[in-house]
This record gives C-alpha cells, structure tokens and sequence, in this order.
C-alpha cells in the first residue's frame, strides 16, 4: 500500500541548465472526498490528498497542505531551481496513511 | 421607404444573428478557454490517459484488443467528427454506442455500461484524435428520419417551465442565465470535464442536467430520444471543430 500509484500527469522540461527555474506542474486524479454531511446525506469519510511531497534524492523540496475546500483531481503548480541530476519523487499521502508515489527523471547540465 | 428599408437590412442581420451556431469554446471565459487548450491542467487528460491504455490492453478472454484491429489510436483520426452515425443494422449510434457495440461484437466482452469509466475514456482518446477537425455528420438517406426527430425534439416544450431547447439555444444564445452565457447548445466538446461534476461526463449527461433544468422528464443514458438530438444537433454543428475534450463549466 504504500507504494501505490495513482492517475497523474507530470509536467516538467526532462533536462534544464545549472540554477534555472523550472516551472513543475502536477495534476492528480483523486475524488477527494470530504466527507459532506447534510439531511439526507449519509455520513461518509473523509478521504483527501492532505500532503503533497515532492523530494529529489531524499531530499524534500516541495511540500503542500491541501485542504478539503480544494476539488477533486487537484492541480498544483509549484517552480525549482534546477541544481542537480537526478529522479524526483511525487508523493501524494491521503487520508488513511495511503502514499501515491510517481517518479520522474530530470537532467541538469 | 428609406427607413423601411434600413429596418428591413436590421430586422435581417438580427434574424441571421440568431440563427449563428458558434463553436462552445467561443463562450468560454478566456481563462477556461486556455484551460480547455492546455493538457498540462486540464483534467480531461487523466481519462484519455486512461482511455489509450483501454485502446492497448486486450479484454478478458483472448479477443485483440482495440489497437489489435484498428492499430495506434492516432488512427482514428476524424472518426470523432462522423457520429452520431446510422449503423449497417438501421439503429442511429453515437461514439459510445459504437465503442460498445465493437466491444460487445468483436471482443465478445460485456459492454463498459453508459457513462462507466472506460467508456468516458475510451471515448475522450478517440474523441481527441478530431480535435480540431470539423463536424461532418452525415444528414441524408438512412440518417434523414432521425434528424428530424432531433429537430422535433429541440423544438419542443417541455417540462413545468414549457421551454423547448430551441427557445434558450437559439432564441437566446449569447444573453445570461443563471450566471452563465447561454451558448448554441451543441456537443462537439464532449465528453467533457464539467467542473460542477468535477469529472468527466457524456454529452447525455449534459442533456439530463438541461431536461432536469426544465422541470422536463429526463430520458436515460444512450436513449433514442437523446441520441436523435445528439445528431440534430451535430447537424447544427456542422463544420465546427470537434474540442473533446471540452472544459465546461
């Protein structure tokens, strides 16, 4: 479970020079359910992408809170100052503990 | 005379003004026009992600699968712009129909169901490959009979509120409603990403939200009565590019 995948689109240049800024898009599929509970309604739990966890290396870089207020299939745009080579690692935590992970290589010359 | 006669040019350029089908991106604000151009971040591409791998993976039971047949989904380019589309067997099918019918016919597979997951995405990858290509429905011979049931339809008051499709979409294409433009109702853009529904979803689905908006009794999924107006209205359609898939609001 904690290796699962999830629908994304990784959008981010493969290779980028030494100190620039790269712009790094990502958008997810996920219901992000929370847990509307009204007359008629029966209760349900919520189940977001709270963490949004983008490392290199080990190294973290990024991190995001979202909240319940954002929709479904959530969007984020975030930029990095391209330093080194290597894989970043995508990491969405849901409610529950489940980690989504996506991989995506960049080169830096 | 002379100020009957400007009257008459004016009465004319409006009377033409009203019956002008524009292409839905046109209603669009320019914010959800870039977003309806920019797969990037446009959500509608997490299901033709999901609708390619459909196109590859073979079904259960040994049958090829779409790309055994049909080979890379680029392929069907202009497929898109074609349906709704009068079968050999006389019944009127849409891209979903003839998705499933393929299915059903040569994967012997069970049917994904209307509006089910594979279906939506299967029909916004093969959709996608006319982006930008013109409607081009065909209106005559076996397809004649149906088109008129669409008109029938569209023109039709329905409901508690007693509107007909027209009275909105043609009438009064461009004013407001319900803090929206009123467009020429035409469905090249689906399947679309609705935000409302924060998912995909089939033109059909779109038609039970206008029938629900009119107090009027909605048809099912994939009804005759829809598929008739999905063709009526790609006939209105004509020549405007395909956007599946759309971004709406």
């Amino acid at each position: 479970m904690a290796n699962a995948t999830i629908p994304a689109r990784i959008t981010m240049p493969a290779e980028a020079k030494r100190g620039e800024i790269v712009e790094i898009r990502v958008l997810a599929r996920h219901p992000m359910e929370r847990a509307i509970d009204a007359p008629g309604l029966r209760p349900v739990a919520r189940k977001i992408i709270h963490t949004l966890r983008v490392s290199q290396e080990g190294r973290e870089f990024f991190r995001m809170d979202l909240s319940s207020g954002i929709a479904a299939n959530p969007y984020v745009a975030f930029t990095l100052r391209a330093e080194r080579s290597g894989e970043l690692v995508f990491e969405w935590i849901e409610d529950g503990g489940v980690t989504y992970k996506r991989r995506q290589g960049l080169t830096v010359t | 005379m002379r100020a009957a006669i400007a009257l008459a040019l004016v009465l004319a350029a409006a009377a033409a003004g009203a019956g002008e089908v524009r292409a839905p991106a046109t209603f669009l604000s320019p914010d959800l026009r870039a977003l309806q151009d920019d797969p990037s971040r446009h959500p509608g591409w997490l299901w033709v992600d999901s609708g390619e791998a459909h196109w590859r993976a073979p079904p259960a039971g040994g049958r090829p699968s779409c790309q055994g047949c049909h080979g890379d989904i680029g392929g069907m380019r202009g497929v898109a712009t074609r349906y709704p589309q009068v079968a050999d067997d006389g019944r009127l099918l849409n891209l979903e129909g003839r998705i499933e019918t393929c299915r059903s016919r040569h994967q012997q597979a069970p049917a994904f169901g209307y509006e089910s997951e594979p279906l939506l995405s299967l029909t916004a990858a093969v959709a996608l490959q006319s982006r930008g290509l013109p409607t081009a429905v065909a209106t005559d011979g076996p397809a004649a009979s149906f088109v008129a049931e669409g008109r029938r339809l569209f023109e039709t008051r329905m409901g508690q509120l007693n509107l007909s499709c027209a009275q909105c979409h043609e009438a009064n294409v461009g004013r407001r409603l319900r803090g929206d433009v009123i467009s020429s109702g035409i469905g090249t853009g689906f399947p679309a990403y609705r935000l409302e529904w924060n998912t995909m979803g089939s033109l059909h689905r779109r038609l039970r939200a206008c029938s629900l908006g009119v107090r009027a009794t909605q048809f099912s999924l994939g009804s005759p009565e829809y598929l008739a107006l999905e063709l009526y209205l790609a006939a209105r359609a004509q020549g405007l590019p395909i956007e599946a898939p759309g971004l709406r609001r």
